[in-house]
């Protein structure tokens, strides 16, 4: 039997976020660098100099890059030689806690979306399970903005409405949402499943590498042609107008119904704070 | 060119900006976002005084971080100014000038703005480490039940913000 325990998990959900809010990965550092040295807009390239001295700031005087520090959101991968003999979601939760109250962070959770009162410690997690071969235990974890949520959007088309909707409906989304969801963004596209799993699918494509490209050709082909499109938008950092409107697109599918073509867009602001760590399982 | 601005601003200082100005604000600001707008709103509508009197002021649309003990604030950049759009006629139409916030606002907002020859300003959203350096103090003034949504007094000094919406009514969103 092979195990990790509970306090290394708290411990480690909670190192997570307090690292991950003030300072971005470097892959994204350095997409947000190429921006600013290819941007020909002159206010654009202020803003996106201004975000770059910011993540400077933030890393150095160890303050979070943004004060929305978000909700929590994991994809955890569970090997299947490992076992649990404790609650896992209590346990990732007790170090979100720990990492919002011990790290200054904001708590941005209300209990109830009516009455709105505020949880104080930043839990509940969005938490997502899988089951993977082995013994090791892979966090994904990203603090998501509320900002770039809210300008995220779910659609089902139909089958016969086909390639061209699906980039009409991302572009004018984009547009739509001008500066609000804090430009150059990283666009997470899901495509196919059904009606709940195509949000689950966008969502994982935003934890997808800055740097990768799609498994499947129709996918990369579609995120090519997307960021050319969205970046040509003049949305530009800020909603102030500019060729930087997108670092990245990523595009995730699914099988679906053959009287579906689901589509959800979800959008990551510049902030696209996120962290990999993997625990391995010992003998006890 | 940046213009250094102290507030509260006066009639001729705001009047006198225009569209895609960047400026440096120096001087008092006071903080409230959707919860204290709505408990702003609900106290004018059942006649209540308010926490702190609105005439001439500017409201900053952020719930920063909490400040570290030798911090006056945490991060603390803007956040989207539309969700406010619902309740900033009602706090304009009691003197409320200025506001500072991040995004477009609706056509009514932009027509309001006009009306009372307002002004909306945006900062930068996500580098709310740098914009922290512009604070330097903060007081919580009303509303501490809301914790990063209570309203807080702050004295900033060369805060940088653009002119998004003027007085008259040009927007800097195509």
């Amino acid at each position: 039997m092979l195990r990790i325990d509970r306090t290394t998990v708290i411990n480690t959900i909670k190192s997570m976020i307090i690292e991950t809010t003030k300072t971005l990965d470097k892959s994204v550092e350095d997409r947000l660098e190429f921006a600013y040295d290819n941007e020909q807009n002159p206010l654009a390239k202020s803003v996106l100099s201004k975000i770059i001295e910011n993540q400077e700031i933030a890393r150095k005087e160890n303050i979070p890059l943004c004060q929305d520090t978000g909700v929590v959101v994991c994809f955890i991968e569970i090997g299947r030689d490992l076992v649990f003999d404790y609650d896992l979601t209590d346990a990732i939760n007790e170090g979100v806690s720990k990492g919002y109250i011990d790290g200054y962070l904001r708590k941005s959770i209300v209990k109830h979306p009516l009455n709105r009162v505020n949880t104080l410690d930043n839990t509940p997690a969005v938490i997502h399970y899988d089951f993977i071969p082995g013994s090791q235990l892979i966090i994904h974890l990203a603090p998501k903005g509320g900002g770039s949520e809210n300008m995220s959007a779910l659609k089902m088309f139909s089958p016969a409405d086909g390639k061209e909707s699906i980039i009409q409906f991302v572009l004018d989304t984009i547009k739509n949402a001008g500066g609000r969801p804090c430009p150059p963004i990283i666009v997470g596209i899901g495509i196919g499943g059904n009606f709940e799993h195509v949000a689950y699918l966008a969502k994982k494509a935003i934890f997808r590498h800055i740097d990768d490209e799609a498994n499947v050709e129709e996918d990369r082909l579609l995120e090519v042609e997307l960021l050319e499109k969205i970046n040509k938008l003049d949305v530009g950092p800020m909603g102030l107008g500019g060729d930087t409107t997108a670092l990245a697109v990523k595009v995730n599918s699914a099988p679906c119904h053959i009287a579906s073509l689901p589509v959800a867009i979800n959008l990551q602001c510049h902030s696209a704070r996120k962290k990999e760590v993997i625990l391995f399982g010992k003998k006890y | 060119m940046e213009r250094n601005i102290k507030t509260p601003l006066n009639d001729a200082v705001r009047l006198s900006l225009e569209v895609g100005d960047d400026v440096l604000i120096s001087g008092t600001i006071y903080t409230a976002r959707d919860a204290a707008h709505e408990k702003l709103v609900a106290a004018l509508n059942s006649n209540e005084e308010l926490p702190f009197d609105l005439k001439n002021q500017i409201i900053y649309y952020v719930g920063p971080t909490p400040a570290k003990p030798n911090q006056a604030i945490g991060s603390c950049g803007p956040t989207s100014s539309y969700r406010m759009d619902k309740f900033s006629p009602s706090l304009m139409e009691k003197g409320l000038k200025t506001m500072i916030g991040k995004g477009e606002r609706s056509e009514t907002m932009i027509q309001e703005i006009k009306k009372q020859q307002g002004v909306y300003l945006i900062a930068i959203g996500g580098i709310g480490a740098l914009l922290s350096k512009t604070v330097r103090s903060s007081e919580i003034i009303a509303y501490p039940e809301l914790g990063a949504e209570a309203v807080r007094k702050l004295e900033v000094e060369n805060f940088p913000a653009i002119v998004a919406i003027d007085s008259k009514g040009h927007s800097i969103f195509k």
